[in-house]
């Protein structure tokens, strides 16, 4: 990656002081302005930002430093500690219905983030398990967004339901669902159309349909490459729509991702998933970890810091 | 619009709450460029250049400071007169980017617009990977009148804009839009098809003015910084189509590429209907950035 990474810029704030055995507040300090620097160029929020360089600073000032590390890892050792306090340090799933019932799943966020595609990725992956997915085409604004979700679902050999473009998605959502019941699928998932956060009526469409159908689980769909307004557009559908988990996509390309510790932080939600790329195989479990390290950029140092 | 209005309204306030320019104005100034997605460095040299005209013109006050810092970017963000050039020849419009950014939709608004301006345009549907991106351009084509040449899924997007200048020649059409697949800029073998597809274009049509856009989600962080680069390396990118600005965010980022590689936004989306493509206007955007809305 074409970023120098943060151990580096760390040691080299470090390099003129002698190691002491305690953190100076001038020591974090010093060492807080390459941190705050690393998390923007990641797109973290500036307010996450703000809140967390505090809670570290508060935390490192006056702590012993480890035999093993230089103050600069000690700071590192600290940061990571706290970054994965904001991420959360475990794994989570989508819940799903016990036994036969039907898991309703709807999938929303703004345009072109990746919800149709991860329908279509998760269906597989339910279907891979031996579930009985089925796909129920909400979108009917977007051109061709239904002919998008038969062609990807054919592609997984999931099921998909459709109304045209001519009818409510409320009542296409309703109808969906008769559908999966009369068929025997047990878990249906809605594809809904791209919207603004700020958009009242889209926002509304969504609120409509978790009060027609009997949603389980609601999934905002982000694109890792967002910026600063990721905090608005997560709050907003929260707020609005109440979430319950988040999928993280297009992260097969270099950005940091800051945007997913900001929306973490917003919204206390977990990450479900994230988007490795275009084809349908490419959802993966996401690791709290591994997010932590790339946005700080700094793959390299933090497994040595894990042995000290 | 509505959100602008926050942001905005911080904006304002730093200006009116403060007296004089100390430490604590242009932190509150650096946060404000920050939120923008302008990025750290392009901040910092803003900000910098800002103080050291600040003392040069010996300016004390802080709105007088604010309309400096409004102007110097206004200044910058100003387009050329022959920015658009590519309207008054036989031309072609490649339009690039990365996956979902609002490349088809701005294809057909663009070429609502050309159209309208009696043109005659010819779409090439060179996305043949997206499921659904050949349809979902036809329906564009359909929407603003315009002609449109296809394959099928899963066809050679290189053969498809081989074809389409040789239709553009033949039908005497004055301008053709290519859409293209979205492609991440870090991905070499997309990046390939696309110099590729440049080529062809060039070898093709060697007459025709080559106007090559890259889309950009405005909502985008500094990452957009990245994928301009890469691109500029594929194609010889002339401007920018800064898409959703009908959103909260506020698009800073073109800011900095602007200062970094000087490729100059020329549209900006903001909606999704076929009218929503405007030309970018650097006074409008930046009083966006920057002003309270009129909400
Ligand atoms: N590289 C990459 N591309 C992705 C990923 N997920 C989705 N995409 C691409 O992103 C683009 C947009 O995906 P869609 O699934 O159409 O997004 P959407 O949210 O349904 O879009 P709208 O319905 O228009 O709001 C497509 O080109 C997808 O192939 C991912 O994880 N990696
Ligand atoms: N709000 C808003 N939505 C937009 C704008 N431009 C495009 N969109 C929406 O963004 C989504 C993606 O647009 P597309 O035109 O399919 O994007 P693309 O770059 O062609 O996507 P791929 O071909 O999958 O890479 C669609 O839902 C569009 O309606 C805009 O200016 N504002
Ligand atoms: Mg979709
Ligand atoms: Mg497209």
């Amino acid at each position: 990656m074409a970023f120098e990474s943060l151990s580096e810029k760390l040691q080299n704030v470090f390099k003129n002081l002698r190691s002491k055995g305690r953190l100076t507040e001038a020591d974090v300090k010093a060492a807080m302005k390459e941190v705050k620097r690393a998390l923007l160029e990641a797109d973290v929020n500036f307010k996450v930002v703000k809140s967390f360089i505090k809670t570290v600073q508060e935390r490192a000032v006056g702590q012993d430093v480890l035999n093993g590390l230089n103050p600069g890892q000690m700071v590192i050792k600290i940061v990571k500690e706290e970054m994965e306090a904001l991420m959360g340090s475990t794994m989570t799933e989508i819940a799903l219905r016990p036994g036969n019932e039907i898991t309703i799943i709807m999938m929303a966020g703004l345009q072109g983030a990746g919800k149709t595609t991860t329908c279509a990725k998760l269906a597989g992956q339910y279907k891979k398990k031996g579930k009985r997915p089925l796909l129920v085409a909400c979108d009917v604004y977007r051109p061709a967004a239904i002919k998008q979700l038969q062609v990807n679902g054919e592609k997984v050999g999931v099921p998909v339901f459709t109304m045209g473009d001519k009818q409510n998605p409320v009542d296409i959502a309703k109808a969906g669902v008769e559908h999966a019941q009369k068929n025997g699928n047990n878990i249906v998932i809605l594809d809904t159309a791209g919207r603004l956060h700020i958009d009242e009526d889209m926002m509304g469409e969504l609120v409509a349909i978790k009060q027609n159908v009997d949603v389980y689980q609601t999934v905002l769909v982000v694109d890792a490459m967002t910026g600063q307004d990721a905090v608005n557009v997560a709050k907003e559908f929260n707020d609005k729509v109440a979430i319950d988990g988040i999928i993280v996509t297009k992260l097969d390309g270099d950005t940091r991702g800051g945007a997913a510790l900001s929306i973490r932080a917003v919204t206390g939600k977990p990450i479900l998933y994230v988007g490795m790329g275009e084809k349908l195989e490419d959802l993966q479990q996401f690791y709290p970890d591994r997010m932590t390290s790339r946005i700080l950029g700094m793959g390299d140092v933090l497994s040595l810091i894990e042995k000290a | 619009s509505k959100t602008r209005d926050s942001i905005a309204a911080g904006f304002d306030s730093i200006f009116s709450g403060f007296s004089g320019l100390d430490d604590d104005f242009y932190e509150e100034l650096e946060e404000i460029l920050i939120m923008s997605d302008m990025g750290i460095d392009t901040t910092m040299n803003i900000i910098e250049n800002l103080k050291k005209k600040v003392k040069e013109e010996k300016i004390k006050d802080p709105e007088a400071c604010r309309q400096l810092l409004i102007d110097s970017i206004k200044e910058q963000m100003r387009l050329d007169s022959d920015a658009y050039e590519y309207q008054n020849r036989k031309s072609v419009v490649l339009v690039i980017g990365v996956n979902g950014v609002g490349k088809t939709t701005s294809v057909g608004k663009l070429a609502a617009i050309l159209k309208g301006q009696g043109k005659k345009v010819l779409l090439a549907a060179a996305d043949t990977f997206r499921a659904g991106a050949i349809e979902q351009l036809k329906e564009w084509a359909n929407r603003a009148g315009v002609d449109i040449i296809s394959q099928s899924e899963g066809a050679d997007p290189a053969a498809v804009v081989y074809d389409a200048v040789a239709a553009a020649k033949a039908r005497d059409v004055d301008i053709l839009l290519c859409d293209t697949a979205g492609r991440l800029h870090n991905k070499k073998n997309l990046m390939n098809e696309l110099s590729k597809i440049n080529r062809i274009i060039q070898k093709e049509y060697s007459e025709a003015y080559l106007e090559t856009l890259i889309v950009l989600d405005g909502t985008t962080g500094q990452n957009a910084l990245a994928q301009a680069k890469q691109f500029k390396e594929a194609t010889d990118i002339s401007g920018i189509i800064l898409t959703k600005l009908d959103g909260t965010a506020k698009g800073g980022i073109a800011i900095a590429i602007q200062s970094e590689l000087g490729i100059p936004v020329k549209y900006i989306g903001i909606g999704e209907q076929i009218d929503d493509l405007q030309e970018f206007d650097s006074d409008m955007f930046v009083n966006a950035l920057f002003e309270r809305g009129d909400e």
